[in-house]
């Protein structure tokens, strides 16, 4: 245990050291169990600034846990998790800063449901970042425009279709101006039409340079978009590098198997 | 619903029980003595305000022990073990421990005074016995805190947690504000119980509903009265509670459908 704390670098050295082109997210041999179920078995992967990252892989390979650890969810057991020069790992990392710069969009959009959509985006601005109310009120205003919904910005989550409530989480994440955004199969309980929505949304964000992580199951998504494509099983990275590789000459035997068994 | 259409018929019962009580008494009554309906009448003002003491101990108690449930209960998933484990005992003690005898402690050990920076305050039996009562409440009030707030999904915390909310940001902002609604009706459940569970107090001497219909019936002496006025005191907390419970089971029915 202590050897292992210092091996790591301090996070101040890690911020000043920090080299222009240092990647956004830099994950190396990180290891998490939950009792005796080994999810992460030493994953490294690295995330360049304003790249596109598709995470793939088989259901349970340890995706969403991969996820978790970037925002700190998760706190993994071993291994340097940097973000943005942040030290994820130090077990003094400060959360809710680092919170502040990553935002995240889940699976079942989880909007707060006893708040209007533009409440929802409000919320954390007002509260986490204790900015002007009207000059937060003016920017979800212009989330809930782009993401053509501002006509239901007085309406609950409850009234909200799936694809809609989703535009809004993401909404509610990016009124918070984070440099990553990390997107847990945010399409996987959508209806085709409201994914095409979803995902054109993202490919927006992608193109305003934030640094996208998203782990999904769309391998047309991944192939147009993405920057890095980065398969996972088992708990480790098998494979990464960009789309045309991984699709079409995958190197790894695992890769292609699974690969074999999707449809695009 | 079955239940309480039920239980209303059973009101109408008692009130029925309680006329044939009365008549059964007049006839039984020697004659010369006063009729038994305008004797109960007599006793009705003071036993009415007896009664009023019973739903003010209520209500005060259960202001109390739902302040301090909250806290406790919050502390049951505090994440600082310490912390939790003491909430975690607190609140087991609490419920699992005899209305009466808490009641009985309370009594012997607060003072009969208090004293708050230079203000004396004077401790009456009756707010001892609030106390009393106050504990068990707390007790159950920290269960249904708990429950209310685990019940929600915990994808509730992710989402806030994700946003930077803090711990108490995402208490009182989001997680709070939705476990409100489900913990209604069990907190509604728990004052009918603790409002039938007043007339304990009588045993520690505070005039109350109870007492003082004892009191009543030991001054008039006549055998006759047992009956129709303890029925007439059921009936005091039968027409008080049943409102309760309807809207209880209206609040249960509505949430039953949006969760
Ligand atoms: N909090 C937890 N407690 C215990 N086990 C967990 C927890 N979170 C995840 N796991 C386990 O870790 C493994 C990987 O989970 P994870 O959710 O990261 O997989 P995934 O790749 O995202 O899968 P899916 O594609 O189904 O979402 C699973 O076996 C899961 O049961
Ligand atoms: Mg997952």
């Amino acid at each position: 245990m202590l050897d292992t704390i210092a091996e790591r670098p301090a996070p101040a050295a890690v911020a000043s050291a920090r080299p222009a082109a240092a990647p956004a997210v830099m994950l190396a041999n990180v290891r998490k169990s939950f009792g005796s179920t080994r999810v992460l078995n030493g994953v490294t992967l690295s995330v360049k600034r304003g790249d596109v990252t598709c995470v793939i892989g088989p259901s349970g390979s340890g995706k969403s846990t991969l996820l978790r650890c970037i925002n700190a969810l998760t706190p993994v057991d071993a291994g340097t998790v940097v973000v943005e020069g942040i030290a994820v790992h130090d077990p003094a990392l400060d959360k809710l800063a680092l919170r502040r710069r990553v935002g995240m969009v889940f699976q079942q959009y989880n909007l707060f449901p006893h708040k209007t959509a533009l409440e929802n985006v409000m919320m954390a601005p007002i509260h986490v970042l204790q900015e002007d109310r009207e000059e937060v009120e003016a920017r979800a205003v212009a989330l809930l425009t782009k993401i053509r919904l501002l006509d239901k910005a007085h309406c609950y989550p409850g009234a909200l279709s799936g694809g809609q409530q989703q535009r809004v989480a993401i909404a509610r994440s990016l009124a918070m101006r984070p440099t990553i955004m990390l997107f847990d199969e945010v399409t996987a309980a959508l209806d085709p039409v409201m994914v095409k929505e979803v995902l054109s949304t993202i490919r927006d964000l992608a193109e305003e340079g934030i640094t996208c992580i998203l782990v999904t199951h769309e391998m047309g998504f991944a192939r147009e978009v993405a920057d890095q494509v980065c398969f996972t099983d088992h708990g480790i990275v098998v494979e990464e590098g960009p789309p045309e590789m991984i699709f079409t000459q995958p190197e790894d035997p695992r890769t292609r198997d699974f690969l074999g068994h999707v449809t695009f | 619903m079955n239940a309480l259409r039920v239980s209303g018929r059973f009101g109408v019962g008692m009130m029925g029980l309680l006329l044939a009580s009365v008549l059964f008494g007049e006839v039984q009554a020697a004659d010369g003595s006063a009729s038994l309906l305008a004797t109960m009448w007599k006793w009705a003002p003071l036993i009415g305000q007896g009664f009023l003491l019973n739903i003010l101990i209520s209500v005060v108690a259960m202001t109390l022990g739902t302040v301090a449930g909250l806290g406790l209960g919050l502390g049951q998933m505090s994440p600082i073990w310490p912390l939790r484990h003491a909430a975690q005992i607190v609140t087991q003690f609490f419920r699992n421990a005899p209305w009466l005898v808490l009641l009985f402690y309370c009594i012997l050990l607060l003072p009969y005074e208090m004293r708050l920076g230079g203000l004396v305050v004077a401790m009456p039996a009756w707010i001892k016995a609030t106390v009393g009562l106050a504990l068990p409440v707390m007790g159950n009030v920290s269960e249904i805190v708990r429950g209310g707030v685990q019940a929600l999904p915990p994808a509730q915390w992710d989402s806030a947690e994700a946003l930077a909310f803090n711990r108490r940001q995402t208490l009182w902002m989001v997680i709070l504000p939705q476990a409100i609604k489900p913990m209604l009706p069990p907190w509604m459940n728990l004052y009918a119980v603790l409002i039938m569970a007043t007339p304990l107090v009588s045993v520690v001497g505070v005039e109350e509903a109870m007492t003082l219909t004892r009191f009543a019936l030991s001054a008039e002496n006549r055998s006759e009265l047992l009956l129709p006025m303890y029925l007439a005191l059921l009936i005091a907390f039968f027409a008080y509670c049943y409102p309760i419970a309807r809207w209880t089971a209206r609040l249960e029915r509505r949430f039953a459908v949006k969760l």
